[in-house]
C-alpha cells in the first residue's frame, strides 16, 4: 500500500507542526537518503528487513530514512543547545516483507526534547504535547518504562557477565527469557559445553587458526564459560520477581503501587519507581488523567527504536487493526552511541497524521 | 497451454529430465545441445521453458510460469510470502543441500547459536565492528538468526567461494549450502549443532498467481495423475 500524501494529509501535518512550534520547538529538516553504515551499526542487520537500502557507486550503501531519530540526534549533538526542542515533518519509508497491507511510506510529524535537568518533567512535557495535538480524537494512552527492567537486571544478585548478557537482550524478550532460565539453572546445558569444560586441553585436535577472531579471544570465552559454570544459579525468587514485573498490565496508579511492592524485594528498582511516580505527578499537573493510562510492563521491548526509559503510545479505541496514531519514548542510550561517548537526555514522540485523520473519521 | 519452467543446464536439468521421464513425460531440447527451445512429449497442453534455476522462483511468483522446478532454498530466499504465491506439488528427491551456519573449527568454544551470539558480542566489543557472516541467502539467514536471538552480527554478500571468506578475513563465519560438508571441512570450518537453516531439495512448484484457465487446470490434473504426485 503506497498512497501519495493528499491535501488533507498535508493540512493535518501542517496543523501538527504548528502545534509543536507553538510548544517551543524549532523546525528542522533531514535528508531522505541516510548513510546505511550508521543505521546498520546502530540497529543491526534487522534494519535491512525494515528499511529500503539503495546504493551509489561513490557513496556506497544508503538508506531511505526509516525515521528521523538518528539524523535529528546527530544534528543536535553537533549544535549542543540545552535544553532544545525540535519538530520535523516528512515521509519515512519502511520496507514490508510480511504484510503487504502495511504502509511502506508515510508521513511522520515529530517533537523531540533534548537536555534539561528534570527527566520526569521532560517525559511529561513530550507526552502532554503529543497528546494535546491529538485531543478530541478519543485516543487511549498506553505507557511503559524500559528503565524499570534495566534497573531490575542491574540489581540481580549474580555475575556482571550475566547481567550484561541480559541487558543486551532486553529488546529481544524471547532470548531474554531463555537466558534468564539458563542462568537460573533451568535450561539444559548443551552437551558440547559440558564436554569442552571437561577437556584438559580444549584446543587438542582443533582446526587451523583462521580468521580475525584470535586464539586469545577463544581462550577468554572459555574462561568466561568456566566462571559462569562455577557461579551459583540465579534464584527462583529473583526470576519470579522479574516475570511479575514485565507481566504488569494495569491503570498507571495501580501499576505504580504494584511496582512499589515489588521494589521491596527488588531494591535496585527504587530510583526508577520514584522516577515513574514523579513522571505521573508531572503528567497530572499538565492535565493528563493518569488514571486512564494503561501501564504495560513489557511496552516498548519489541520496537525498532531502542527506548531505554519512558515509552508511550496513543491508540484509537475500538480500532485494533490500526497501528498507534502516536508513539514515543526516552532514548538516552542512543545519544551516547551516536555522540561517541558524549550523551544527552533525550525524549520524543511522533504522530502519523494519516492515522490521526482515520481516527478522527476524516479519511 | 500451461508453462513449465525447468533448469536449463547441469545436473539439476539432467535429473529433472530423468525424473519426468521415469513418469512417462519426455522433456527434451528442440534442437542442438545449445538450443534453449524445448518440448514436452507424452502430454498435451504443456509448454516447456528452459531457464536458469535462480530465475524460476521469480517467474513463478510473477505468474509467468504455471509450474516450475527449482530448489526450495531459492524459493524460500527469493519469494517473500511464498506460501501465498506458490504451492509445493512434489519434493523430487534430488538436488539435496543444506543451508547451514558454519564457523572456524578453531572456535572450540562455539558449538551452538547461543555460543555464536556470545562470541559476536565479545567480538564486536574487541574489534569495533560486528561479527561478519558471509552468505548469499540474506533473507533466510537474517530471519533464522533473528528467530534465534543472535545479535551483533552483519551479513556480507558472497556470491561464490563463500567457504574461503573466513581464511581471507573478509568474514568471521559463513552461512552457505553444503551437501556433504566436505568443502567446509577442507576450509577449516564446522557446522553449528543447531545451525541448520533449511534443508533444500529440487521441488516441483505450482504458481498460484498464474492465470489458470479451465483447460490449464485439466492439463494440470492430467499431469499430476501421470506424475503420481497427488
Amino acid at each position: 500500500m503506497t498512497a501519495a500524501p493528499t491535501p488533507d494529509l498535508r493540512a493535518e501535518a501542517a496543523r501538527l507542526s504548528v502545534h509543536f512550534r507553538a510548544a517551543g520547538a524549532q523546525p528542522v529538516e533531514a535528508a531522505i537518503l541516510q548513510p546505511a553504515d550508521v543505521l546498520l551499526d546502530l540497529y543491526g542487520e534487522d534494519i535491512r528487513a525494515r528499511a529500503y537500502v539503495t546504493a551509489d557507486p561513490l557513496r556506497g550503501e544508503m538508506m531511505l530514512r526509516p525515521d528521523f531519530t538518528v539524523p535529528v540526534v546527530q544534528m543536535h549533538m553537533e549544535s549542543g543547545a540545552d535544553p532544545a526542542r525540535y519538530t520535523y515533518a516528512g515521509e519515512v519509508f519502511r520496507r514490508q516483507e510480511v504484510d503487504e497491507a502495511r504502509a511502506n511510506e508515510y508521513v511522520q510529524v515529530g517533537f523531540e526534547l533534548f537536555g534539561g535537568d528534570d527527566p520526569a518533567e521532560a517525559d511529561a512535557e513530550v507526552f502532554a504535547t503529543v497528546a494535546g495535538a491529538l485531543s478530541g480524537l478519543g485516543l487511549t494512552g498506553a505507557i511503559g518504562d524500559v528503565g524499570l527492567l534495566i534497573a531490575a537486571v542491574r540489581g540481580l544478585r549474580t555475575t556482571e557477565a550475566r547481567k550484561a548478557a541480559l541487558l543486551r537482550h532486553i529488546w529481544r524478550p524471547r532470548r531474554f527469557r531463555a537466558l534468564l532460565d539458563r542462568f537460573g539453572g533451568r535450561g539444559a546445558v548443551p552437551p558440547s559445553r559440558v564436554r569442552l569444560l571437561g577437556l584438559g586441553d580444549p584446543f587438542d585436535g582443533a582446526g587451523p587458526d583462521i580468521g580475525k577472531r584470535s586464539r586469545a579471544e577463544v581462550e577468554a570465552r572459555i574462561a568466561a564459560l568456566r566462571e559462569d559454570a562455577a557461579a551459583p544459579p540465579l534464584s527462583d525468587e529473583e526470576r519470579a520477581l522479574l516475570d511479575e514485573m514485565v507481566a504488569i498490565r494495569a491503570p498507571a496508579p495501580d501499576a505504580l503501587s504494584h511496582l512499589r511492592d515489588l521494589a521491596v524485594d527488588l531494591p535496585a528498582t527504587r530510583p526508577a519507581v520514584a522516577r515513574m511516580a514523579a513522571r505521573l505527578d508531572a503528567m497530572a499537573r499538565r492535565g493528563i488523567d493518569v488514571g486512564t493510562l494503561q501501564f504495560e510492563g513489557s511496552y516498548g521491548r519489541t520496537a525498532l527504536e531502542y527506548y531505554d526509559g519512558f515509552v508511550f503510545g496513543l491508540v484509537a479505541e475500538g480500532r485494533p487493526e490500526l497501528p498507534p496514531v502516536a508513539t514515543g519514548g526516552r532514548y538516552d542510550a542512543l545519544t551516547k552511541v551516536l555522540g561517541q561517548g558524549r550523551s544527552v537526555p533525550a525524549v520524543g514522540g511522533v504522530i502519523r497524521p494519516d492515522l490521526a485523520l482515520v481516527a478522527g473519521g476524516g479519511a | 497451454m500451461i508453462r513449465l519452467g525447468v533448469p536449463s543446464k547441469g545436473r539439476l536439468m539432467d535429473k529433472t529430465v530423468a525424473w519426468f521421464g521415469e513418469r512417462g513425460i519426455g522433456l527434451r531440447r528442440a534442437g542442438s545441445e545449445r538450443d534453449y527451445a524445448a518440448v514436452a512429449e507424452g502430454i498435451d497442453g504443456l509448454e516447456l521453458i528452459l531457464l536458469s534455476a535462480g530465475e524460476i522462483p521469480r517467474e513463478l511468483a510473477a505468474g509467468r510460469l504455471h509450474l516450475g522446478v527449482t530448489g526450495s532454498d531459492l524459493v524460500h530466499e527469493k519469494v517473500p510470502l511464498w506460501e501465498l504465491r506458490l504451492t509445493e506439488l512434489a519434493p523430487m528427491g534430488f538436488g539435496r543441500a543444506d543451508l547451514v551456519v558454519a564457523v572456524p573449527q578453531a572456535w572450540v568454544d562455539v558449538d551452538t547459536l547461543d555460543d555464536l551470539d556470545a562470541a559476536a558480542a565479545a567480538f564486536r566489543h574487541r574489534h569495533g565492528h560486528r561479527l561478519r557472516i558471509a552468505t548469499k541467502y540474506h533473507r533466510l539467514v537474517r530471519e533464522f538468526l533473528r528467530e534465534h536471538g543472535v545479535a551483533d552480527y552483519a551479513l556480507v554478500d558472497s556470491q561464490g567461494a563463500t567457504e574461503g571468506t573466513v581464511g581471507a578475513e573478509t568474514a568471521e563465519a559463513i552461512a552457505d549450502i553444503t551437501s556433504t560438508g566436505e568443502t567446509l571441512r577442507a576450509n577449516g570450518l564446522k557446522i553449528l549443532a543447531d545451525g541448520m537453516i533449511h534443508s533444500s531439495q529440487a521441488t516441483l512448484w505450482q504458481s498460484r498467481t498464474a492465470d489458470w484457465t479451465d483447460e490449464g487446470r485439466r492439463t494440470l490434473k492430467e499431469l499430476v495423475t501421470r506424475l503420481g504426485v497427488q
